[in-house]
């Protein structure tokens, strides 16, 4: 079998010492940074960007993955121990969680979270091994028209999927379409927008960009909402899960799973709405359901195991078609391009080390923050109390010498200061920004693409349509619009927000 | 007399707005070519024409629409930790990156309303600085002189060679 020795070339990648040292150390800080509070991997990856840049490409995104799915193990820890999710993907893991940390399970609660994870890890591993391969090779066969399309539908989905206004998010992408176009012209090699100053010759650079918005702008906002609280923390003991808890854990967690994989491929879905998906799932398939919400270890499993599915297989996108299902897989897109590597289904047979690297050690890193999380538990306790009036400065200031040192300019930090503010302004306005950074992201390859297809036909933009593959890309996405403005569907999505 | 129901949507349709107008005002002059030979105009201005639409429509739903009202801007974390972010900018090459890492963290601190400047702060602040410089400007090797030329005839002044 295929997927057998890809995923024995992908093991002899990912279990090098030094992938696994960079695997560990994402791992780690991911869930360092899913338990401090104020501080999420969107901002954390874009703050270590730059010095990732001195790694081997497949370390660099072994580390940033696990920094991703070292959040959501961390994110939990949070939410049972002291009720405050540490990510949007924990939400409802406090529900449950935190009342049976209050009734003196915290320990068999975290166990819970973290088993799920686990089992929901090496599932999606599974299937990404399965799945990748023939939808890179189907993108493979697309021509200009069709990746238009396909990005077209990206966009959309995304979305559609994500939460806010739609009207506000469509904006949010053409301006970053738009802001993606500054800088030098790659056809005809004329300077736009770059106002006479060489540094913007490149463009705008996206970890600047990204460090402004989900950066600065984002501690600006955490200040706003005022000071720290004294918290309360559960103490922890008995990590074992008893028998009981196995046989009611394991249906929930395999509803989960099924749960965040069906909706972690979707862009813009991810974790948390298949976080919400399995626990409103889990009320009615459970026997227990009807105790969910008062402490049952159902109602961890389940959601646990769709938020870590989901966080897997939004790799699945990003993978094979070089599409960014929420900012940190922009964030690994933008990080390849700087490595020299064209995201897309090419990755695949370019890079099969990379690729399969990646996935593999997804699970080595799944494993690690098994063996990592339970027995550090006390580190990650004492984690939750560090006030973030001592935090912020420091991630200021990290991200103002990771800016700096992309090229060696202070011209950067202008940037940053820019869309620091600007990111604020959109906070206040209720205007999502992540759509604006997947617009940024794909811009250049869009206008590529379109320009491609359009000399080809000869300036007839009707092969969009024309073409059975893209016609049926630009329907969906169509259909997805569509959809949005169903009053049902409307209702049902405001809900989940 | 119209009565504007949502200034999010009106504020935000003014933001297209003026981006959308700046970038064909300053993208005038790029080539737009033909569809089938697309000048380097061409994507950018089409870009811009279409936020001029949604800044139309968002100041229309400004009067259609309702939403809450915008939560009052909190200027003082606002107007510091920007304000850090640009001191960090100027002095870090004239005054060196010790000078600029100081004052960029305590302008940065002050922008909690908790900020209180004790010992330990400023002992933290310290470890920052020096771990930051060991890392960063020692260890990677980044080109941010640890003392810029602003402090050079001081420097020069201590009873040891550097």
């Amino acid at each position: 079998m295929d997927i057998f020795a890809n995923l024995w070339l992908g093991l002899s990648v990912a279990v090098t010492p030094i992938n696994l040292w960079w695997c560990l150390v994402g791992c780690f800080l991911g869930t360092a940074i899913g338990v401090l509070p104020g501080l999420g991997p969107t901002a954390t990856i874009a703050m270590l960007l730059p010095a990732t840049f001195a790694l081997e490409p497949v370390s660099a995104l072994i580390m940033m993955a696990g920094i991703f799915y070292g959040a959501q193990y961390g994110g939990s820890t949070t939410a049972i121990l002291v009720n405050l999710p540490g990510e949007v993907t924990s939400v409802v893991t406090a529900l449950d969680g935190y009342k049976m940390a209050r009734q003196g399970a915290a320990g068999r609660a975290l166990a819970a979270a973290a088993i799920s994870s686990f089992f929901a890890g090496t599932v999606c591993t599974v299937l990404i091994a399965l799945f990748a391969p023939p939808i890179s090779e189907m993108a493979g066969q697309f021509g200009p028209a069709e990746y238009f399309s396909l990005m077209v539908l990206g966009l959309v989905a995304a979305v559609v999927l994500a939460n806010g206004s739609v009207f506000h998010a469509l904006a949010m992408i053409v301006l970053g379409l738009f802001l993606g176009s500054v800088g030098t012209d790659v056809t005809s090699g004329t300077q736009r927008y770059a106002f006479g100053y060489p540094d913007l010759a490149d463009g705008l650079n996206f970890v600047v960009v990204a460090m402004g918005i989900f950066g600065i702008a984002e501690i600006i906002s955490n200040l706003e909402e005022g000071g720290d609280t004294e918290l309360e923390v559960a103490p922890v003991k008995g990590l074992m899960p008893t028998r009981e808890d196995w046989s009611r854990m394991i249906p929930s967690m395999l509803r989960g799973t099924t749960i965040g994989a069906l909706l972690g491929v979707l862009p813009g879905a991810g974790g948390a709405m298949a976080s919400f998906a399995a626990y409103a799932f889990e009320k009615k398939a459970s026997k227990n359901g009807h105790l969910l919400g008062t402490g049952v270890i159902e109602g961890i499993a389940s959601p646990e195991a769709a938020n870590n599915a989901g966080a897997q297989m939004s790799f699945v996108p990003m993978l094979t078609l070089g599409l960014p299902a929420n900012p940190v897989m922009a964030l690994m897109i933008g990080a390849m391009i700087v490595k020299n590597i064209v995201p897309g289904p090419t990755v695949m047979t370019a890079e099969p080390a990379l690729f399969w690297g990646l996935i593999a050690s997804m699970w080595v890193g799944n494993a690690m923050l098994l063996a990592l999380n339970l027995p550090l538990i006390g580190i990650w306790v004492r984690m939750i109390q560090v006030p973030y009036r001592y935090l912020f400065p420091m991630i200021a200031v990290f991200c103002a010498i990771g800016v700096f040192s992309l090229s060696n300019t202070v011209f950067d930090l202008y940037i940053m200061v820019a869309f620091g503010l600007f990111g604020y302004v959109l906070k206040k306005l209720g205007c999502e920004p992540a759509p604006m950074l997947f617009g940024f992201v794909l811009g250049a390859a869009m206008e590529e693409y379109l320009r491609r297809t359009l000399l080809i036909s000869h300036g007839d933009p009707s092969v969009l349509v024309t073409r059975p593959i893209s016609a049926a890309l630009l329907g969906l996405s169509a259909i997805c619009l569509a959809l949005i403005l169903l009053p049902a569907f409307r209702k049902t999505r405001a809900e989940a927000a | 007399m119209l009565r504007v129901s949502s200034s999010r949507d009106l504020w935000a349709g003014l933001i297209y707005l003026a981006i959308g107008a700046a970038g064909l005002w300053f993208g005038w002059a790029y080539p737009m070519g033909t569809a089938g030979r697309m000048g380097s105009g061409y994507f950018p201005k089409v870009l811009a024409a279409l936020l001029i639409g949604f800044g139309v429509l968002g100041v229309m739903r400004s009067v259609t629409i309702e939403s809450p009202a915008i939560t009052p801007i909190s200027w003082r974390p606002l107007v510091l930790v920007l304000l850090a972010c640009m001191l960090f900018a100027l002095l870090l090459e004239p005054a060196g990156f010790i000078v600029a890492t100081a004052v960029f963290g305590l302008t940065c601190a002050a922008a909690s309303q908790q900020f209180k400047l004790d010992l330990m702060s400023l002992l933290g602040l310290a470890a920052l600085i020096t771990v930051c410089a060991l890392v960063f400007v020692v260890g990677l090797g980044i080109p941010m002189p640890l003392v810029g030329p602003w402090l050079e005839p001081a420097v020069s002044l201590l009873p040891f060679k550097r």
